[in-house]
């Protein structure tokens, strides 16, 4: 019974960091393995880009404030990036997560003194990766293959980061809060994947969002896809766009606190609901 | 299997283990572990205790409870009544420096597979604070040919090989295996049992449970035979039944009729039927544990009925 005063405690955050650093590297390296879960997460938003960008590229969706017209590509890349980290975070984590509960995954890892945050550390270190290559790739299709123009200013870029960074942390730990949505692993992309899609409609990522009728607006302004949807815009966007933004401003405001307050109620579910295993089950 | 195996050197872990080694008598300590799942009675009542260095078998049909035992003593499943004492922990509370004690094979799993067998050993040797080496590990478990495939790509028993192989990286006090040896060919078990008995030599104290009993007879120090959630046998592998179910059985066929006859002297009788003419198939059989757990269990099945209609629904 006295082990713990006995023997050299495991338990120490140094150990817990690195432990779950090398999860991010086992992560990563099994993701990219996966074949289908490389397509409907990474290159899916890619995929998408390519696809508007191609078949509106006669169409123009604006002017910015010099008179140039602004191309499909310009106007998608941004919330093609949101839906980016929705995928890499939310989506992904949840179905991946599900996965590993009905497969075994989870119960070998209960058995072994990797702690929880390791764990953790692992899914977010992954889901942050994986998303900062995806959004490179994005917007290098977007400036190589079709030309858009570039923030310049550091200060844009420095917005981009934030919004990037709380945007995966948030959707990273609703996906592991989510994972124990569905009851199986097979039906785990059949609940998660109905969610995601609806979320993407509704929050400016295909449809143009001041398009949606007032109520719709009100409804997706209550989900967090909607406000990093925003916070991407404003850093691509030429400044003529935010006019046509709810409350004709980019609300860069808003998109922390509602994010925040995502990420905050994100990490009491996950902390509520993630058992290794379902005992007794 | 090679010379020099580093692990010869058992308790290492930072010092403190051995005095813990004697605050506690029994590794593995068990007193009217009792498990009902919802109003079904999976486990009636069972007691033993496993020794520090000791090997013992959990033996039994499908659906005795085995596993329930097992899993309650892992720490997966809550008990319903009883204590239970696993390296002078709770395992209902055991903690981290707890789990860093065991090593665990469960029963087969469908995982995804998508590391390499050294990574995945190399991975896991990271959670523990005193890991084994990894391409010894890998050597043991006989897959230093496959070190580098992908583990979905292996076939089943050598996924099960890893297993093991995943058992033992942390250098355990206390192994589990359940069921270990599912899918192996008879080379691959031969060599999984060089691989116990070294175990055994460096004292670690494991508890297995396997549908084979050759391999229980041959690895194990003790056995405790499960049926219907009751230990219905329990005491070292050689006496286990007691002597009566040890007493050889001599058949034989004389026109036509086939006879069986117990005794402790098989020599005389085989005279005294020789006496009477040559018969046909003539044997004497000294019974082998499977013998004696087949009688035993057959035994106590014949039983279960009434325990059944007693208390509503026999467990599954």
């Amino acid at each position: 019974m006295t082990t713990a005063t006995i023997a050299p405690t495991i338990v120490t955050p140094a150990r817990i960091v690195r432990v779950g650093l090398s999860r991010i590297r086992y992560e990563i390296t099994g993701y990219f393995r996966q074949g289908d879960a490389v397509f409907f997460t990474f290159l899916f938003p890619v995929v998408m880009l390519t696809i508007f960008s191609v078949a509106f590229s006669e169409t123009s969706f604006g002017k910015d404030a010099a008179g140039h017209s602004v191309s499909a590509a310009s106007y998608y890349l941004p919330g093609m990036l949101a839906a980016g980290v929705l995928l890499s975070g939310l989506q992904n984590l949840a179905i991946d997560i599900a996965g590993e509960k009905s497969d075994g995954t989870l119960k070998r890892l209960a058995g072994t003194p990797l702690s929880v945050i390791s764990y953790f550390i692992g899914k977010i270190g992954r889901a942050l990766i994986t998303g900062i290559l995806q959004a490179i790739l994005l917007i290098l299709l977007a400036r190589v293959a079709f030309d858009v123009t570039l923030p310049t200013e550091p200060s844009t870029w420095l917005t981009l980061a934030w919004v990037f960074l709380l945007g995966v942390a948030t959707c990273a730990i609703l996906g592991i809060g989510l994972s124990a949505l569905p009851r199986t692993g097979k039906s785990a992309t059949a609940v998660i994947i109905p969610i995601v899609l609806v979320l993407q409609f509704i929050s400016g990522v295909y449809l143009a969002f001041t398009n949606l009728p007032e109520w719709l607006q009100n409804v997706a302004s209550v989900f967090p896809l909607k406000w990093l949807a925003q916070g991407m815009r404003s850093v691509f966007l030429p400044s003529t766009f935010e006019a046509a933004e709810q409350g004709a401003s980019w609300n860069l405001g808003g998109v922390a606190i509602v994010l925040g307050i995502w990420l905050v109620a994100g990490l009491i579910l996950a902390r509520l609901t993630f058992r290794w295993i379902r005992k007794d089950s | 299997m090679p010379h020099v195996h580093p692990w010869t050197v058992v308790a290492t872990h930072g010092g403190g283990h051995d005095e813990l080694m004697t605050a506690s008598a029994s590794a593995v300590e068990v007193s009217g572990l009792r498990k009902d799942y919802h109003g079904t009675e999976a486990l009636r009542g069972l007691d033993f205790d496993i020794a520090y260095g000791e090997t013992f078998a959990l033996l039994g049909p499908n659906g005795a409870g085995k596993s329930t035992t097992i899993e309650i003593l892992e720490g997966y499943r809550d008990r319903s009544a009883g204590t239970v004492s696993v390296l002078g922990v709770d395992p209902q509370h055991g903690g981290l420096d707890w789990k860093a004690r065991l090593g665990i094979v469960l029963q087969s799993s469908g995982e995804q597979g998508s590391a390499t067998v050294r990574e995945q050993l190399t991975h896991f040797a990271g959670f523990y604070p005193n890991p084994r080496n990894v391409d010894e590990v890998i050597a043991a478990v006989g897959l230093e040919a496959k070190a580098s495939s992908l583990i979905r790509k292996l076939s089943g028993g050598q996924r099960r090989r890893v297993d093991v192989a995943l058992g033992i990286i942390g250098r355990p006090e206390l192994l589990f295996l359940d069921e270990p040896t599912t899918g192996f060919d008879p080379e691959a078990r031969r060599q999984f049992w060089t691989l116990i008995n070294q175990l055994k030599a460096e004292g670690t104290t494991i508890l297995l449970t396997t549908h084979y009993l050759d391999e229980a007879a041959q690895l194990s120090d003790r056995a405790g035979i499960v049926a219907d959630g009751r230990l219905v046998e329990l005491g070292p592998i050689d006496t286990i039944g007691g002597a009566e179910a040890r007493i050889p059985i001599v058949r034989w066929t004389r026109d036509g009729i086939a006879h069986e006859e117990r005794t402790h002297h098989p020599a005389e009788l085989v005279t005294r039927i020789a006496a009477d003419g040559e018969p046909e198939r003539l044997e004497v059989v000294h019974p082998s544990l499977e013998d004696i757990y087949l009688e035993l269990v057959g035994a106590a099945e014949n039983a279960a009925p009434e325990l059944a209609a007693s208390t509503g629904k026999a467990s599954s």
